[in-house]
């Protein structure tokens, strides 16, 4: 049971991160800065409750906050450029973060431990929910209650106008200023709102790694952040789930392969792009599956 | 309404717009032709803001609205469509006068309303104008799954949600056929009644002689004549510009 509580809290991370890359996305941007947004949240959240001693939920909401502060800066210089330009610059973003990380030295010691960043050898000592006597359910639950809350936040968000002004964007952004759409507003509430998100997985992750180091938070995360609702699809919020459970049932399911996993992995990642181009669950078929649920609208057809 | 004074673009050494004036009138519907290349999606682009000019003003009900963003323009009541269609083609057809409808914000309390749900008054603005451009029954299809005549029509519908005073038509009657060429020019004299002013650039010579009360011509980015449409269709400089110089 404990293996599956620690899945489920995983894939919790995965599906927030992924979350996290799907609100820009919808703006039309592949932001990689999405891993340093984590990086930023693990490490403050980590720091609020193993340094300052706050509680877990104050501590975890700052990581959240200092994801968004971050996302609402890097979302300016960001509308400057486009495409694998913007690519290129956020992931120097999360770069940076990296290399700050990599240096930060703030420890503290509490008996015979040192706690806190302590530059190259990590940070140790996020052990709250150990301290506190928590058990994998509990952390499942906690980590499960946030990633619901922001499911459900933009589930509602997805058929509300500020939704469908954030895809409009993504559609056509000459189109969409031109109808009255200020492009900047809009592409930095998807950057800050992404910020915020990413920030609060990682703040999440923290407690639950209890040991951080920088280069867990580099390119390959970021890749996985954006592939994830890129892969699942950008229909509505289940796609970026759809995407972790892609990835980590191949990851995971295909272990058996030994060496050969790598490689299939590769073509099963192409071959998916060619079947679904636009995700596993792309807005075509969120439609189709609306049609289903929705009773069949009565319409009188002349003739046929 | 519109006044253009002395308008310019320059693209690196290309001249795309020279010293254009021209004045829209209050509710008059005006065309704007001339060949291919000579500027006039150049000043639509130019007045509403997609890129700056490089000389000249624009003025706008006696404000200046010279280099202001695409959507400053259109809050300040400048609609225009596309020459090349641009709808949200991901998005269902009442979706995409649900992003344009933003212009008539009413006040702090429509904050919430303009964000979140969408409120009977708007679905009923919504559907009105789909009625009047004839989309009603495919409100609810992808935009992208359109018919070519109803991907124009859509445009069209998008600029009126947002409720513009002023209408830059680029090419609107482009690859339409005779029936919804005739549909169109039905709606245009109705929007002229319903007291919109209407900028027309089209090739379609007899819809813009028919609906517009006046016609301006550009060649290379100049002006070459302005004038009621019979004496414009008359000028020796229009007839060189469009058929060449009589030997």
């Amino acid at each position: 049971m404990e293996f599956y509580f620690a899945l489920a809290t995983l894939f919790g991370f995965r599906i927030l991160l992924g979350l996290s890359a799907y609100v820009v996305i919808l703006t039309g941007q592949i932001s990689m800065a999405q891993a340093g947004f984590y990086a930023l949240g693990a490490y403050t959240a980590g720091a609020a409750t193993a340094l300052w001693g706050w509680p877990i939920v104050p501590a975890v909401l700052l990581g959240a906050i200092v994801g968004a502060v971050f996302g609402f800066l890097v979302g300016f210089p960001a509308l400057r450029v486009r495409g694998l330009f913007l690519v290129i610059a956020t992931l120097a973003f999360t770069e940076i973060v990296r290399m700050v990380f990599l240096n930060l030295k703030y420890t503290i010691r509490v008996g015979d431990r040192t706690i806190g960043p302590a530059a190259a050898e990590g940070f140790r000592g996020i052990t709250y929910y150990f301290e506190n006597g928590w058990s994998s359910l509990q952390i499942a639950g906690f980590t499960w209650l946030f990633v619901l809350a922001v499911l459900l936040a933009f589930w509602l968000m997805d058929r509300s106008r500020a939704g469908v002004v954030l895809r409009a964007v993504g559609e056509d952004e000459l189109a969409a200023s031109s109808v009255g759409i200020n492009l900047t507003a809009a592409k930095v509430s998807a950057m800050t709102l992404g910020g915020l998100v990413a920030g609060l997985a990682g703040a999440l992750y923290a407690h639950y790694a209890t040991y951080l180091s920088q280069e867990e938070f580099g390119v390959l995360l970021a890749s996985f952040a954006v592939a994830y609702p890129l892969i699942g699809g950008t229909g509505s919020v289940l796609g970026p789930i759809a995407g972790v459970l892609f990835f980590s049932l191949l990851i995971d399911g295909l272990r058996f392969l030994g060496d050969w996993r790598n490689l299939l992995f590769g073509v099963l990642i192409v071959a998916m792009m060619n079947v679904r181009p636009h995700g596993i669950i792309d807005v075509r078929l969120v439609r189709r599956l609306a049609a289903l649920l929705r009773p069949a609208p009565k319409r009188a057809y002349a003739g046929d | 309404m519109l006044a253009i004074e002395r308008l310019s673009k320059q693209f690196g050494g290309v001249k795309a717009v020279q010293h254009v004036d021209l004045d829209v009138r209050q509710n008059e519907i005006l065309g704007l032709i001339g060949p291919n290349g000579s500027g006039k999606s150049t000043i639509v682009n130019l007045v509403t803001g997609v890129f700056p000019p490089t000389e000249g003003r624009v003025r706008f009900k006696d404000g200046d609205i010279t280099g202001w963003p695409p959507h400053r323009v259109l809050a300040a009541g400048v609609g225009r469509t596309f020459q090349s269609i641009r709808l949200f083609g991901g998005l269902t057809v009442w979706q995409n006068l649900w992003v344009a409808q933003n212009a008539q914000s009413e006040g702090g309390r429509g904050v919430l309303r303009r964000w979140l749900a969408v409120d009977r008054a708007s679905m009923t603005k919504i559907e009105a104008t789909l009625e009047f451009c004839r989309l009603l029954d495919k409100k609810d299809e992808l935009a992208s799954n359109l018919a070519f005549g109803d991907q124009r029509r859509l445009e069209l519908a998008r600029t009126l949600a947002a409720e513009p005073d002023l209408l830059l038509l680029d090419e609107p009657a482009a690859g339409m056929n005779a029936a919804e060429i005739e549909d169109l020019r039905e709606r245009l004299l109705a929007l002229k009644r319903r007291g919109k002013t209407i900028v027309l650039i089209e090739h379609h010579m007899e819809l813009v002689m028919t609906v517009a009360e006046r016609v301006a011509v550009l060649n290379f980015g100049q002006k070459i004549a302005e004038g009621r449409p019979a004496a414009v269709q008359d000028d020796e400089r229009v007839r060189e510009a469009y058929l060449g110089q009589r030997r």
